[in-house]
């Protein structure tokens, strides 16, 4: 797949701008990869990968584990630096940005580690006002703030304990926390549901919905839960009400009611949500297999696609 | 094997070897810049160089001759090397610009120097006790026992209290340093750390880096006072040597550049520990296996250039106070 590549502003550096000068523009493509390649010793994992993700957009990586998705990740928070091929992150090329112009330029991007990656040594508080404190923020405001972030992922209650002293799924929330707090226009989802039980996995899900509604936080998500996809794609967070519900509101629920409407959803029926449109990027061998609306999976007569449905039923 | 064949082989040999070397040493000059493009230049590429320095260096032993395997070990060693002279400048480099993180050092600080207080006075007073021991026994011969405060003062100050301490120092703290900075790196602490927009090495490595190299020195005086102190016991109890003899030839013995060189080397010996075990920590490979390793591997090689240093650094300091 080729690409015209955008050309770089090169007037905008980031070496001596605030996290809070970095903007984003709506419409334009917030994360951009183009015709990236990564390898290993003797293997290429990504070969060639090009995609968008666009203002407001969630975008779900689908794939088996080792074809790429963290690494995608971590190209995105230029983490790693790809052999071949630009990342653009709000305009900035962060595969040619030096490590010292990254670090300010991370404060803008929220990141969800597969493992949470909590500071084991800080308690809950810390870690969560780790990006604030470095900002030399007044000390006031970072309370606020991180009682704001745990309260939104409901852990307001386990402030001083520390990451030993948590379930997997609480460390996941505390970690999305940790990533929200800043309030940061892009947010990096790493497999946040990989390891916990359905029940957890979807209370993540209803988290990074919220995250989405409520912060207008452009996602990209790594996830091999096709159910992750579809619960972003047919759900939103009524502030109103404060509940999450059903876009086509038919009266079933969640991958059920996705299931059940496949052939409506490959018919265009499904009402999408037009704001926040979540889209699904399946990756296999090292390419992009598939790329569509959420919707659009369902209606999928490909036999590997549907080994994903499949897993979901 | 006959003697000419024995010669011939070794002359055969010799040749084979000379021809080879300038080859294997350009060789591993190549890898060794190649890597450095990336390597420390910043972590990004220190990852990138590290997902590509293996393809590099087996190339050479697909070939499965003895030169190939010399050659690979020889570039591993030299990038090693090389990467860890680039972290550590790069460390120096961070305490010349803000953000400073003096909380950490002084946390720091505390683990390392207060932490090691213990076993340095248990050290200390042993080996002050011993030196004694052993060198009474060889003054009472020709009937110097006053001696002793000097010889043990000499030996401690000079060369055992900065000696033992960074050996005591590099088992406890470059150990431990390796083994939490791995123990971060496997969890992926320290990608956290970086998406959260903090150099991990300022964060991290500067405050350890600082906090040993003040501590060592300072364990070293403690470690020298004790010593003097186990001595005494001893040549009072063994040799019924008086306090005012013992102290007034212990002290009187130093001189300036004696006290000097047991306060400099200790210096060196901390920058040592610290950029080792942080090194070995921060390079970690291979899970909670390659912890284990970098743990061990920093307390070798941390003891080991602290004592090669010791004996360059003892024969600057002498020459220069001389």
């Amino acid at each position: 797949m080729t690409r015209d590549v955008p050309p770089l502003d090169s007037s905008r550096n980031v070496a001596n701008t605030s996290r809070h000068e970095i903007q984003s523009v709506p419409g334009e493509a917030l994360i951009s990869l183009h015709d990236v390649h990564v390898g290993f010793e003797d293997r290429e994992v990504l070969q060639g990968i090009s995609f968008d993700v666009a203002h407001g957009e969630t975008k779900v990586l689908l794939g088996e584990t080792g074809t790429g998705k963290t690494l995608i990740m971590k190209l995105a928070a230029g983490l790693i630096r790809p052999d071949s091929g630009r990342v653009l992150v709000m305009g900035h090329d962060v595969s040619e940005m030096p490590e010292k112009e990254l670090l300010n330029f991370r404060r803008s991007i929220g990141f969800v580690f597969q493992e949470g990656a909590l500071f084991d040594s800080m308690t809950v508080s810390d870690n969560v006002s780790f990006r604030l404190r470095e900002e030399a923020m007044d000390e006031t405001e970072i309370e606020e703030r991180v009682r704001e972030a745990l309260r939104f992922v409901e852990m307001e209650h386990a402030l001083e304990k520390f990451p030993a002293d948590l379930s997997g799924g609480m460390r996941r929330r505390v970690s999305i926390a940790r990533a929200l707090v800043d309030r940061p226009p892009v947010v990096l989802y790493d497999s946040p549901t990989a390891g916990l039980d359905p029940v957890t996995s979807q209370t993540i899900i209803t988290l990074i919905l919220r995250g989405r509604d409520l912060q207008d936080v452009t996602a990209l998500l790594a996830t091999h839960r096709v159910q992750d996809a579809f619960g972003l794609a047919n759900f939103r967070f009524d502030k109103a009400s404060g509940h999450v519900v059903a876009l086509a509101g038919n009266g079933k629920s969640g991958l059920a009611q996705s299931l059940a409407e496949r052939e409506e959803a490959a018919d265009g029926g499904r009402e999408r949500n037009p704001t926040q449109p979540t889209n699904v990027l399946v990756l296999r061998d090292g390419k992009i297999y598939f790329e569509a609306p959420a919707d659009e999976l369902l209606g999928t007569k490909d036999e590997y696609l549907k080994k994903f449905l499949a897993s979901a039923e | 094997m006959g003697k000419s064949d024995a010669s011939r082989f070794r002359l055969g040999t010799l040749r084979i070897g000379t021809a080879l070397a300038p080859k294997i040493f350009r060789g591993c000059l190549l890898d060794a810049a190649r890597i450095s493009r990336y390597a420390f230049v910043d972590s990004a590429q220190a990852a990138h160089s590290a997902r590509h320095a293996s393809p590099n260096m087996p190339e050479a032993s697909a070939t499965s001759s003895l030169t190939a395997v010399l050659g690979d070990v020889l570039k591993r060693q030299v990038a090693a090397v090389q990467d860890y002279t680039l972290l550590t400048v790069q460390a120096m480099r961070c305490m010349f610009s803000p953000p400073y993180y003096w909380l950490d050092t002084l946390e720091q600080m505390d683990i390392v120097g207060v932490g090691s207080l213990p076993i340095i006075i248990v050290a200390g007073l042993s080996i002050g006790g011993v030196l004694v021991l052993q060198t009474a026994a060889q003054f009472q011969r020709f009937g110097e026992t006053a001696l002793t405060g000097d010889a043990v003062s000499l030996a401690l100050v000079r060369e055992l209290g900065p000696a033992v301490t960074a050996l005591l120092v590099s088992g406890r703290n470059a150990s431990g340093m390796a083994s939490e900075l791995g123990s971060m790196v496997v969890t992926e602490q320290v990608d956290a750390m970086r998406a959260l927009g903090t150099d991990p090495i300022r964060k991290l490595m500067m405050p350890r880096v600082i906090a040993t190299v003040l501590m060592v020195p300072l364990l070293t005086v403690v470690f020298d006072f004790v010593g003097l102190c186990g001595g005494f016991l001893v040549a009072y109890s063994t040799l019924r040597l008086g306090a005012v003899q013992f102290w007034t030839r212990a002290i009187n013995s130093l001189d300036i550049g004696d006290v000097v060189q047991g306060l400099t080397k200790p210096v060196v010996f901390g920058l040592i520990i610290a950029t080792v075990g942080c090194y070995c920590g921060l390079r970690v490979r291979g899970g909670t296996q390659g912890v284990g390793r970098a743990t061990t591997t920093a307390v070798v090689i941390s003891s080991v250039c602290a004592l090669v240093a010791d004996f360059f650094l003892s024969r600057l300091l002498l020459y220069l106070f001389q």
